[in-house]
């Protein structure tokens, strides 16, 4: 994956006005968030908001009690205690795009549910690009007290304007005693974009983590390898992710899990096609206690155009009784299954879209509606870029 | 009306059909018998128009439409319809996906209900084809689906295969709706051409004709029962001999 020079990206250092009304976004803008899942003429089916642009946090709101959504620096200044979770999940000198985001201070959303709270709608974050080679720079803190419930849709893109730019987001997740949080990331880039995300996620007992990372269009280079500690007893950790490399797309993803504790449990599962571009997809677990489980599986599908996909599934085990396994597969689309649904009817067209749209489907548990509905819709959007 | 005249197909640098002919009139259902590798599948497979089969001699006429050169779709969407003995699995499309398919522009939440109930595989909907599904369910499912398709010829592969008794009289029921046998004679459209070994199908389904096919030939034409009563007393030999 090649290097980026973060100083050849101008400053975005610029403040933005506070939106107390997103509907005066303009439309471009709207339809780009709506893309990513970001619904902003009629919140009432979100918890909550979180908008930033470029690296000003524009707009914040949370509208179900015991959901609290505020930027990082707001969040800092309301609780002390809040320091004690920077940069733990994450480490500062991970890399140099962790460290860029450390030197810059980058601000980002700070979400949490109350204990016991469980929202009735997900909560929505945007971070978005304007126009312009800069680099976004964004720190999030993401906590779910003992008992919570707390489902997540973030919706990164760029505008339509952009050329190029850098994002770099540092996520921090802290899943406590018993709570559960599905995060649903839709990415939607431009092909002069690079992007570099570092996520840690801390699971505890009883915890589930939940994560669906969705990017089907173009992209100049992705380079994430989040991982989650599954720290307490029966904590799980899953993640699913679905991926399309267009042509000039370069891509190395995955996702890596520890299982620290007895009974953790986890579950990695990527979808990838190619119709053009390059993908590598990770996968690591490591069993560091008795009866863990883990399975992972990544499937492959090279479309007309070439493109490489590189599956690289890892198992390590450290002590007895645990249970891991994996399975990777790529290839093409077996000519057999497109025939049997032209038997059905279909023409050749009709039958490897089929195909195509049910290799994207992935049966993600625990998944709100609304949620998977985002996917769905995601996934059909970016059909006419397959075929 | 089907006629298949003198038809030879090969697969690959192998001939398997030699000189094939049949005639399947309006409203006929007949059966094809013959030992394995006798090329039975091989006709069904060529007479849907996989591209796999190439046909070296002879034709295909559908309605008196030579769709000898036809692809696949396109003879099914003229009415053409086939059940697969071992249908591939398609992970991630769902029997919902099928169904919707093979309904077409009759497709509706009300219509794939009723299919799916027909065939007892209510809870099957979101559940991905053909996986993990046992003989007797590949069977329903696949002759759910020609339901749903309403074709004018049905090709049917060894239905009745590696299905209990229970399942049996569901799957001639089934195939006597798509066959439209509850139609009188008269407004009977529906085509069927059913490959079948034990010829338990012969008990729910009425044909008309029944075939031998032996080493790619057509080797006897006659009543089914008859057949199928020689066959069991006499095995294939007798085809074989009969011929000569």
């Amino acid at each position: 994956m090649q290097d980026i020079n973060l100083d050849s990206y101008a400053s975005a250092d610029k403040e933005l006005p506070y939106l107390d009304d997103l509907s005066t976004l303009s439309p471009e803008d709207k339809a780009r968030m709506l893309e990513v899942g970001i619904v902003l003429d009629s919140e009432n089916q979100r918890s909550g908001t979180f908008l930033q642009m470029d690296n000003t946090p524009v707009h914040t709101c949370a509208t179900q009690k015991g959901v609290e959504v505020m930027t990082i620096r707001q969040g800092l200044e309301k609780y002390a205690w809040l320091s004690d979770y920077l940069w733990k999940a994450v480490c500062k000198d991970s890399d140099k795009y962790t460290a860029h985001v450390e030197a810059k201070q980058g601000n980002g959303y700070f979400i949490r549910a109350l204990p016991g709270v469980k929202t009735e709608y997900p909560v929505q974050s945007c971070l978005y690009m304007t126009k312009g080679e800069s680099v976004q720079d964004v720190h999030n803190i993401v906590i779910a007290e003992e008992g919570s419930e707390l489902h997540i849709i973030t919706g990164c893109a760029s505008s339509v304007e952009k050329e190029g730019g850098a994002h770099l987001g540092v996520s921090e997740f802290y899943i406590k005693k018993g709570a559960r949080v599905t995060f649903t990331m839709i990415h939607r880039w431009d092909p002069g974009v690079v992007v570099r995300p570092r996520t840690g996620v801390i699971v505890e007992e009883d915890g589930l983590f939940l994560s669906n990372y969705v990017l089907l269009k173009p992209v100049r280079s992705l380079q994430m390898y989040p991982a989650a500690w599954c720290v307490g007893k029966n904590a799980t950790a899953r993640f699913n992710s679905i991926l399309i490399a267009t042509p000039g797309s370069e891509m190395d993803v995955g996702s890596k899990v520890f299982l620290n504790a007895e009974g953790a449990r986890t579950e990695i599962i990527s979808r990838a096609i190619t119709t053009g571009g390059n993908i590598t997809a990770r996968g690591y677990i490591e069993g560091n206690a008795p009866e863990v489980k883990g399975h992972l599986e990544c499937r492959g599908l090279i479309l007309d155009g070439g493109g490489i996909i590189y599956a690289v599934p890892e198992l390590r085990g450290t002590v007895a009784g645990i249970d891991l396994s994996h399975e990777a597969a790529v290839g093409k689309i077996a000519e057999e299954e497109v025939e049997y649904l032209m038997a059905r009817g279909l023409n050749r067209t009709e039958a490897t879209a089929t195909i195509v749209r049910g290799f994207l489907r992935v049966d993600i548990e625990g998944l709100p509606p609304v949620l998977g509905a985002e996917i769905e819709r995601a996934v059909q959007a970016s059909e006419q870029d397959v075929m | 009306m089907l006629e298949i005249k003198h038809l030879t197909v090969a697969v690959g640098k192998v001939e398997i059909l030699h000189d094939v002919n049949m005639t399947i009139n309006t409203g006929e259902t007949h059966v094809l018998f013959g030992p394995n590798g006798s090329g039975k599948t091989t006709l069904l497979m060529t007479i849907m128009g996989f591209p796999r089969y190439k046909v070296l001699k002879g034709k295909i006429l559908f309605n008196g439409k030579n769709v000898t050169s036809l692809p696949l779709d396109e003879r099914a969407r003229l009415g053409m319809g086939m059940s697969f003995q071992r249908p591939p699995v398609v992970r991630g499309v769902t029997m919902r996906d099928m169904v919707t398919a093979c309904l077409s522009e009759r497709a509706n939440e009300e219509n794939i209900r009723q299919m799916m109930e027909k065939a007892d595989l209510e809870h099957f909907l979101e559940r991905e084809i053909n996986y993990g599904f046992s003989g007797g369910e590949i069977k329903r499912s696949e002759l759910m689906q020609l339901l749903a398709q309403k074709p004018l010829l049905t090709l049917l592969d060894e239905p009745e295969s590696g299905v209990d008794l229970v399942n049996i009289a569901l799957i001639g029921k089934l195939l006597n709706e798509i066959l439209g046998k509850d139609c009188p004679i008269r407004d009977r459209r529906a085509m069927g051409l059913i490959i079948t070994h034990t010829g338990h199908i012969l008990d729910y389904v009425n044909a008309r004709t029944g075939y031998v096919m032996l080493k790619g030939r057509i080797v006897c034409e006659g009543d089914p029962h008859e057949i199928l009563r020689t066959i069991k007393e006499r095995g294939y030999s007798e085809c074989a001999i009969c011929r000569i």
